[in-house]
C-alpha cells in the first residue's frame, strides 16, 4: 500500500544475533526455487535486533507500537485466506509515541517450541518466521524474515524389517523383503526378491518411492502422489528359486521425514512401490509405506575408529574387536 | 557409545536356488501361432480360416498342445465374451475392413493375399496378448476358443 506520503517513512529490518555462526538449509519455495534460510531446531532461542530507519532525517516517525512476533503457521492453498497459527509469540518494543531518529532494539524468544518441520509441498505450507511490524494509523510497515526448522530423531529402539509373500493364485508368487521399516534421509534400503513361483513373462522389475501429500479432514481429504525415484532393479525373466537384491540410496532423493497428521492438517508419507512388468506392458504393483526421519550430524569421531568399524562389515569380528579397541586406545 | 556412518548394505541372506529350476524349462511356456490361412467356399460364401497352434506348460490349459481352425469372426466373438465377463481391457483386433468387402474393387478385396497376411499378424499379436493374460485364463471361453475342436455358441460363460 503506498499513499502519497509526505510524513515520515522508514524502513525495518531483522538481523539475528548469530547470523554469522549459524547454519543456513536449503529449502524449496512454492515456486521450486531453491533459498537458503538459517536453520533452527526445536528449543532453540531466537534473538537478534530490529532496525527502524528513518528514510527522511529531520522528521519525526509517528507510530502506534512496534513489535516483533515470531510464527509457526500452515497454509492451506486452496484455502489462502485462513492461516492457521501453532506458534504465536510477541515482543512489544515500543509504546505509540514518535520516533525523532533512526533506532535499533533488541529481542529475544527464549527457547522456543518448534514443533515441526518447515514444509513446501503441492497444496500446503509450514512455515517459521519473524514479523517486525511499525503499526501506524493508515498503513503499518512490517518486514518478514523466514527461518527453516528441522526435527530431528535417533535411530528408533524398535526397527522390524518389513518381510511380506504376495501374488496371484496359480500365477506369481513372490516373497519381498526390506531391512528395516524406518530409514532416515540418508540410509540405504537393503533388501531381496525371491521368486516362488512365475507363469508369467516378466520382463523387468523396479523399485518406485512415492511421495503421498494428505490434506484436508473427513470427506474431504486429498491426495496427492509424486513418484520421486523409480529404479530399475532387474532386467530379464527370472524363474523359481532366483532371488534379486535390492540396494537404494535414499541421500540421492530429495525428501523429508515422514509427517503424520501435523496439527491435524496435513500428512506426508512415503511408500516403496515395487513394479513387475510383463511382456504385455501389464504391470503387477505391491505398495508398502516406510517411515522416514532426519538425523542429527554427528561429531566426527578420529579416523581410525571408523576404519575400524568398516573393517567389521568385511574380516568377521574376532579381528575388528582388536582394531575397534587398538582405536580406541590410539584416541585416548 | 558411537554410532557406525558407515551404512550396512551388505545383501541379506537368501536361499540357493536349486540348480533344475534355473536351468530347466521356465515355468511360463506359452506360445501361439496363428497361420496356414486358408480360403473355403466359392463365389460370395467365401471365408478365410486360420490354423490356431498352442503349446505350453501352464497347468491352468488342459492340453500342453492343441491345434484348431478359426476364422475371423470366431476372433471377434472371443473380444466380446471377454469384455462381457472379465475385467480386463481387451486389445484390439485388426480392422474389420467393410469397405474390402464392398463390390467393384479392382483388387481381390478381403481375400488380397496381403490383406490376408496382415490380418493374420494382428490376430497372432492378439490372441498371444490375451492369453498370457492372469484373468482372461480363468475365462472358460478363451479355453474353448483355444483347445476345443469348435466353437459352441450356445455354452454357458463361466470361470475356470
Amino acid at each position: 500500500m503506498s499513499f502519497f506520503s509526505f510524513g515520515q517513512s522508514a524502513e525495518i529490518d531483522v538481523v539475528l544475533n548469530d547470523a554469522e555462526t549459524r547454519k543456513k538449509a536449503e529449502h524449496k519455495t512454492e515456486d521450486g526455487k531453491k533459498d537458503k534460510y538459517f536453520l533452527f531446531y526445536d528449543g532453540e532461542t531466537v534473538s537478534g535486533k530490529v532496525n527502524v530507519t528513518l528514510k527522511n532525517p529531520g522528521k519525526r516517525l509517528e507510530h502506534q507500537g512496534i513489535k516483533i512476533e515470531f510464527i509457526g503457521q500452515i497454509e492451506l492453498y486452496y484455502d489462502r485466506g485462513n492461516h492457521h497459527e501453532f506458534v504465536s509469540l510477541v515482543k512489544d518494543l515500543a509504546r505509540p509515541g514518535e520516533m525523532a531518529q533512526s533506532q535499533t532494539f533488541d529481542f529475544e524468544f527464549t527457547h522456543v517450541e518448534k514443533p515441526y518441520e518447515s514444509y513446501t509441498g503441492q497444496n500446503v505450507k509450514l512455515r517459521y518466521f519473524l514479523r517486525a511490524t511499525i503499526s501506524r494509523r493508515l498503513n503499518d510497515i512490517s518486514k518478514e524474515m523466514d527461518i527453516v526448522v528441522h526435527t530431528l530423531s535417533t535411530y528408533p529402539e524398535l526397527n522390524s524389517s518389513i518381510k511380506m509373500e504376495v501374488g496371484i493364485e496359480d500365477c506369481l508368487h513372490i516373497e519381498f523383503e526390506y531391512n528395516k521399516s524406518k530409514y532416515h534421509l540418508k540410509d540405504v534400503i537393503v533388501g531381496k526378491i525371491y521368486f516362488l513361483l512365475v507363469r508369467i513373462k516378466i520382463k523387468h522389475m523396479e523399485i518406485d518411492i512415492i511421495k503421498r501429500e494428505t490434506t484436508g479432514t473427513g470427506t474431504n481429504v486429498y491426495h496427492e502422489n509424486d513418484t520421486i525415484a523409480k529404479y530399475e532393479i532387474m532386467d530379464g525373466a527370472p524363474v523359481r528359486g532366483e532371488s534379486i537384491p535390492i540396494r537404494l540410496f535414499l541421500a540421492g532423493y530429495e525428501m523429508t521425514p515422514t509427517m503424520r497428521d501435523v496439527n491435524k492438517k496435513f500428512s506426508v508419507r512415503y511408500y516403496l512401490n515395487l513394479v513387475l512388468i510383463d511382456e504385455e506392458e501389464r504391470r503387477y504393483f505391491k505398495q508398502q509405506e516406510i517411515t522416514l526421519w532426519r538425523k542429527g550430524d554427528i561429531v566426527r569421531k578420529s579416523m581410525s575408529h571408523q576404519a575400524a568399524i568398516a573393517s567389521q562389515r568385511f574380516e568377521g569380528s574376532a579381528s575388528a574387536e582388536k582394531a575397534l579397541s587398538q582405536a580406541k586406545e590410539d584416541d585416548n | 557409545m558411537s554410532e557406525a556412518t558407515v551404512a550396512d548394505t551388505r545383501r541379506l541372506n537368501s536361499k540357493p536356488q536349486d540348480l533344475t529350476d534355473a536351468y530347466g524349462p521356465p515355468s511360463n511356456f506359452l506360445e501361439i501361432d496363428v497361420f496356414d490361412p486358408q480360403t473355403i467356399g466359392v463365389g460370395r460364401n467365401r471365408f478365410t480360416t486360420y490354423e490356431v497352434r498352442m503349446k505350453t506348460n501352464l497347468p491352468i490349459f488342459k492340453l500342453k498342445e492343441s491345434c484348431v481352425r478359426r476364422r475371423y469372426s470366431d476372433f471377434e466373438w472371443l473380444k466380446n465374451e471377454l469384455e462381457r465377463d472379465s475385467k480386463i481391457v481387451v486389445p484390439p483386433l485388426p480392422g474389420k475392413a467393410l469397405k474390402r468387402q464392398l463390390p467393384f474393387r479392382g483388387d481381390e478385396g478381403i481375400f488380397e493375399e496381403s490383406f490376408i497376411e496382415e490380418r493374420r499378424a494382428g490376430l497372432e499379436q492378439f490372441i498371444n496378448r490375451i492369453a498370457g493374460h492372469p484373468l482372461a485364463q480363468n475365462e472358460r471361453c478363451l479355453h474353448m476358443f483355444l483347445q476345443d475342436e469348435s466353437i459352441d455358441r450356445n455354452y454357458i460363460p463361466g470361470k475356470v
